[in-house]
């Protein structure tokens, strides 16, 4: 299904998402641009990916789409709803992307995923990803997992674009459903790609860090 | 609604505040065209953003205090609500904070404003300081987290106590029957919050103006005995001067307002205090268009529930 509108809850969703994360935008390493992009973010809570898109001038809201665990975001009817139907989610395998990590290279077996994605970017949408998988505690990042790169090797056109979400696993923690409205900020860094003969895991590790270092807080 | 614009004194108070505002845009474009390009104008830009500030602050408090109680105290839940996401916002707390912090939000500091709504004084003057500071360390502890059990239990305890109890005595001074008085509730918040945020400005501008030996330059290094004598003075002699729009004789006005701008003041320092100890200084830099609530009403804090006890205590039979 193509993104090109915004559906009413969508919008409703992102101003009470802005409303209650009380979000500060900055826009540091780029700028906004309707050109294909892929935000890769830290995530640590649900408002993650509202907040994020929420951002976004409304244009490029409307084609930009979140990439969800299929096992999380199919398991009830609003979730499904919520992720089909409002925010146009491509939905991914988490658990095929696991087995693909400890696959051999050259068997590589999360090759559908990748296929499903570069297939959800078109000529003309963004995605939002989160690379880490899964949300953690906000307080340290984890591990890339490897979709990033092979994306990015795949469509070497589409800008990466690093994103870091800070104080939102303070507003809404995994576990919680009601929310402290305490104030955040979303920090866009300056766009990355594969460099030629880049190893998989140098690019990861490189990815991670240009998430890391947008932290404005608690700074090392 | 708009009934107190029959109150000739509020009005007068009104044309105070608005000539005083005039008075501060001129003196600001004056400076403005004069220091074109020298060092001191950033202090000018500062200066001027802070007057264009004040147009706005002035204007939806004016329009709050017009619709009269409800309109107050809708105005002074949302600061809380304000002060305290920033409070929060900047203090460590815990994953097991959280469920805390919601009913902090969500429950505790509605209801003290309820409270003050339906005038129930017995409540309200516990509420807080009683019902919410027992609740609040238990509540954390079945969070089964112990690390900073006592600072984080202490932290919230004050946010809730300074930015929701303290400063909801300042609409709650609308429930004070003062024999003589009884119309007029509108004009004592008035008069509490001009002094007490004149006093903040005039220090300011004490300071910039002669401002030399550093009062506790570790905590605040913008504050000096010059700004601090000046401005306190200086904010008593025009709390004297409205002592006509308060129940009280020009005598005792200027007790009471010598009184606001030294609780004013230690209220501001403690707060710097606050911030110094958290690091505040880089925070503050970063949420900019967020910052500043806290700032701005640290000193009604900390003057708001004594000035409410004194007049309570002197003035109402």
């Amino acid at each position: 299904m193509s993104a090109t509108h915004i559906h009413p809850v969508a919008s409703l969703l992102a101003a009470v998402a802005r409303g209650i994360s009380g979000v500060q935008v900055q826009w540091a390493g780029c700028q906004p641009d309707e050109r294909q992009r892929i935000y890769f973010a830290n995530h640590s809570s649900h408002l993650d990916f509202v907040v994020l898109w929420s951002a976004l001038p409304s244009e490029i809201r409307a084609v930009t789409r979140p990439i969800a665990a299929k096992d999380y975001w199919e398991s009830t009817p609003l979730r499904r709803f919520l992720a089909n139907n409002v925010f146009h989610a491509v939905f991914l395998d988490r658990g095929a992307s696991t087995r693909q990590t400890h696959a051999d290279e050259h068997h590589f077996v999360g090759r559908h995923l990748i296929d499903e994605m570069a297939e959800a970017l078109g000529t003309q949408n963004s995605l939002i990803l989160f690379p880490e998988g899964t949300r953690g505690t906000g307080e340290k990042l984890g591990p890339f997992r490897s979709g990033l790169y092979h994306l990015a090797m795949h469509r070497p056109d589409v800008e990466l674009v690093p994103v870091y979400l800070e104080n939102l696993n303070r507003i809404l923690p995994k576990g919680e459903f009601l929310p402290v409205p305490m104030l955040s900020l979303l920090t866009f860094g300056k766009p990355i790609q594969v460099e030629p003969g880049e190893h998989k895991d140098a690019f990861l590790d490189r990815a991670r860090e240009a998430v890391a270092s947008l932290r404005r807080i608690g700074a090392a | 609604m708009f009934e107190l614009l029959h109150d000739s004194k509020l009005i007068w108070l009104y044309g105070g505040v608005l000539a005083l505002l005039l008075l501060s845009t001129i003196i600001g474009s004056v400076l403005k065209a004069r220091h074109r390009a020298d060092a001191s104008r950033s202090t000018i830009d500062n200066l001027n953003a802070r007057i264009r500030a004040w147009w706005k602050m002035s204007a939806i408090f004016a329009v709050a205090v017009l619709t009269g109680r409800i309109g107050s105290l809708v105005l002074f839940a949302i600061i809380s609500f304000l002060a305290m996401r920033e409070y929060m916002t900047l203090v460590p707390t815990r994953r097991a904070d959280h469920r805390t912090l919601f009913w902090s939000f969500f429950v505790i500091m509605p209801l003290q404003y309820y409270l003050i709504g339906i005038q129930w004084y017995g409540l309200f003057a516990i509420m807080i300081p009683v019902l919410a500071c027992i609740f609040i360390p238990p509540s954390i502890a079945i969070a089964g987290d112990t690390e900073h059990f006592l600072e984080r239990a202490s932290k919230i305890q004050f946010g809730i106590m300074v930015c929701v109890y303290s400063l909801s005595h300042a609409p709650a001074l609308l429930l004070l029957n003062i024999p003589g008085f009884e119309k007029h509730d509108a004009q004592l918040l008035l008069y509490l919050v001009i002094v007490d945020q004149m006093s903040d400005v005039l220090q300011y501008v004490w300071g910039k103006l002669i401002g030399k030996r550093k009062i506790a330059w570790r905590v605040s290094p913008n504050k000096t005995w010059e700004g601090f004598i000046g401005g306190v003075l200086s904010a008593t002699a025009l709390g004297t001067a409205l002592w006509w729009a308060t129940p009280f004789t020009p005598l005792q006005s200027a007790a009471l307002s010598f009184m606001i701008c030294i609780l004013g003041f230690s209220g501001g320092l403690t707060m710097s205090a606050i911030k110094r100890d958290i690091g505040i200084k880089d925070f503050g830099v970063v949420i900019e268009g967020h910052g500043g609530i806290l700032d701005r009403i640290d000193s009604l804090c900390f003057a708001a529930p004594i000035f409410f006890h004194v007049v309570r205590y002197y003035f109402v039979p």
